[in-house]
């Protein structure tokens, strides 16, 4: 049987729904865009709350539980807002063998946050990838979004010295 | 879009890059765009216009120049490379584009790291601007698709694919002519082709290149593969996680639309097809077909038995062709070459040439592409200038999670798909990691366990429980707390992955650990029995620096 289906509205007024419902548009609001629609909303918001998950899921016709499932599937998405700057250690092979472990533990010691966590004043999320694909210049940290290669524990703490001093 | 048409757009764009006296050419692929080389084009920029030289001399940014290392490169038309550009070089390099060359920049191009190599998927890569359809149309692009729309059969296209000896450069080395021909007779009302570009191999960044450097190509590749299977609806499957390559990616399927070269009644045929982007979300699951295929419908990305394979019923259930980055890559030239041609270059069952990723404890990190057939030695030593501050050579990695550590005493093996397995490791798509004597095997074998840890689906019992324990005693050895039984355990273990698992991820993440055991295992009994690490590097890291 065919039940009527209207499209949820969206969870608020904010114009940023709108780049997420051109995305399920796009690919005809079938639960095949879910993936993108995620993509989309993580672009926009930087994460994926609850809020959104139900409205992508409904819209979709698809069950939350499949939402929440791809979500939590793939790494690239976080269901958790991340802080003020991001700090992504690489750790693909080649920075692995350039010393990354090195670095990484460096940022625990300082920030005393664990990969994947932010710091309790929200002013830096501490992250690793699997691989960049900047191997040639491993070992690659990205500071907010701008990749650094050959970077040094020095190198790295005067950057993270500049986020988290917070007199500047 | 007629053949004239292209044709004529070829002549145009030659005819424009004709006018310059001098060319300029910065990379801005990925590796140097993380060295700021946008910015060194944008000075040459600035200063071309403040000289008054628009007409004589042109800057553009073009693909990966392969040695990543020494970046931002910038090359002149005269053939000169120079490393570690500034944009405070920029008055210099114009000036010397009438004089000799500024010397304290200049990158020798006369070493065996450019010499040795042989360029057919990184053809264009350096020299053509991957942002503009007119000048990869220029240096011969799309001619190809043209002549297979014109002149050839789809079974004709497969003939010459076929006839190349062309395997798949994703991994498994598959024939990629048998696969279009699987996937050419079945039947189905819509065939898909799809373009593998999940690059998830740690130390591997070849595809990334490709795309980033020569869209164009894999695009053409794929409407050639297209119209040789009778599809006309096509996905490339890329990694979130390179944002420039998508852009690019983008930007060339919008052009190409645009010309008239995806669409509808492509060179005035009946032959339709029209790509689309999917973006990977991490998941290196998601490299094998299947999983892949569940992920562009929209789910989890899981792996399902095979058969029935994706030729038969793939994509939304229908016959699909999958093929990688680098396969598509190859197709241009095969056609416009021959299959014969193709079939010349590698060893008797490695034909053509495969672009690696060299990078680790190795003098110049960067892409190479060489014939197949090379010996290891020849590639880390020549090619890659040897182990930097003079320390010796202990492996080196092929094929990532999935392949095997090789030692000194295999270095003038082949570099073929047969050579590469039956010294215990594999192809893989290309990622290869030079150690030295300061990285411990045991500590590699567990980062890569580590790896294949997290990144199990979860689907089927032996990947996702086996990987759990298998890493749980590597971390026991690493911590130096392991008996002998603890080696056994895993040695039996390795046995019940390889054999028991469900796909290619679960069966293949023994291979790191038994090609260190198999080549290593004095390290893993130091380890056990001596309670030390040879290298020094196990309970190291743990510690606060």
């Amino acid at each position: 049987m065919i039940t009527d289906f209207s499209k949820p509205t969206a969870p608020s007024l904010d114009k940023r729904w709108r780049l997420v419902d051109a995305t399920m548009r796009r690919l005809g609001n079938q639960s095949r865009g879910l993936i993108e629609a995620l993509h989309t909303v993580q672009e926009t918001f930087g994460y994926l709350d609850e809020e959104a998950l139900r409205y992508v899921a409904i819209s979709l016709r698809v069950p939350l539980s499949r939402a929440y499932g791809v979500a939590t599937f793939y790494h690239f998405f976080t269901l958790k807002p991340a802080g003020e700057h991001t700090c992504v250690v690489c750790m693909g092979t080649a920075c692995y063998i350039k010393g990354a472990p090195q670095l990484l533990s460096a940022v625990q010691h300082d920030l005393e946050v664990k990969p994947g966590e932010t710091t309790p004043d929200g002013k830096v999320s501490l992250l690793t990838a699997r691989c960049l694909g900047s191997c040639g210049l491993a070992p690659a940290v990205v500071y907010d979004h701008e990749v650094a290669g050959k970077v040094t524990t020095q190198g790295l703490r005067e950057r993270l010295g500049k986020w988290t001093r917070h007199d500047s | 879009m007629t053949p004239e048409e292209l044709e004529q757009i070829s002549e145009d764009e030659r005819a424009t890059q004709g006018q310059f006296q001098h060319r300029v050419n910065v990379c801005v692929a990925a590796g140097c765009v993380s060295c700021q080389s946008q910015n060194v084009k944008e000075a040459l920029d600035k200063e071309i216009v403040s000289r008054g030289w628009e007409k004589k001399c042109q800057s553009k940014g073009v693909g990966c120049m392969g040695l990543c290392a020494e970046g931002p490169l910038v090359s002149t038309g005269a053939g000169t490379l120079y490393q570690h550009v500034t944009p405070a070089d920029a008055g210099e390099i114009l000036d010397a584009l009438d004089a000799q060359p500024v010397t304290r920049l200049v990158c020798r191009t006369d070493v065996p790291f450019f010499q040795r190599q042989k360029k057919i998927v990184l053809e264009n890569s350096g020299i053509v601007d991957p942002e503009r359809i007119e000048d990869y149309v220029g240096s011969a692009g799309y001619g190809a698709l043209i002549r297979v729309l014109t002149e050839m059969t789809p079974s004709e296209v497969v003939q010459e694919v076929v006839k190349s000896g062309l395997r798949g450069r994703g991994g498994a080395g598959y024939p990629t002519g048998l696969k279009w021909s699987t996937v050419a007779k079945a039947v189905g009302s819509q065939k898909y082709v799809i373009c593998n570009a999940d690059e998830g191999d740690p130390g591997a960044f070849m595809d990334r290149s490709v795309l980033e450097s020569d869209p164009h190509r894999v695009l053409e590749g794929m409407l050639i593969g297209a119209y040789a299977v009778g599809a006309s609806e096509g996905y490339i499957y890329v990694r979130a996680e390179y944002p420039l390559a998508i852009k690019r990616l983008r930007t060339a399927i919008r052009q190409a639309e645009r010309i008239g070269l995806l669409g509808t009644s492509i060179c005035g045929t009946r032959f339709n097809f029209r790509i689309d982007i999917r973006l990977g979300a991490g998941a290196f699951v998601c490299g094998e077909e299947t999983a892949l295929i569940a992920s562009v419908e929209g789910k989890r990305g899981t792996p399902r038995p095979r058969p029935p394979y994706p030729a038969q019923a793939g994509l939304f259930g229908e016959p699909t062709l999958i093929n990688n980055v680098e396969t598509y890559a190859n197709v241009p030239a095969i056609i416009r070459n021959g299959g014969d041609w193709y079939a010349q270059i590698g060893t008797e069952k490695s034909k053509g040439t495969k672009v690696f990723a060299l990078a680790g404890r190795v003098m110049n990190t960067g892409l190479v592409e060489v014939p197949m057939g090379i010996t290891l030695r020849e590639i880390v030593f020549e090619i890659g200038g040897g182990i930097p501050d003079g320390r010796r050579f202990k492996a080196v990695q092929t094929g990532g999670p999935s392949g095997g550590c090789l030692p000194a005493e295999y270095l003038d093996m082949p570099v073929d798909y047969e050579s590469l397995a039956k010294a215990g490791s594999i192809m893989g798509s290309g990622g290869m990691i030079v150690m030295d004597e300061t990285s411990c095997m045991v500590d590699v074998a567990k980062y890569f366990m580590d790896f294949c840890m997290t990144e199990s689906c979860g689907k089927c019992v032996p990947c996702r429980v086996g990987t759990y324990q298998m890493n749980e005693l590597l971390a026991k050895i690493t911590a130096r707390t392991a008996g002998a039984q603890d080696v056994a355990m895993l040695e039996e273990l390795c046995d019940l992955l390889r054999n028991t698992s469900l796909c290619g991820l679960g069966q293949s993440a023994p291979n790191p650990v038994l090609s260190t055991l198999r080549y290593f295992g004095d390290e893993y009994k130091a380890h056990v029995d001596e309670k030390r690490c040879p290298a020094g590097v196990c309970g190291v890291s743990e510690e606060a620096p």
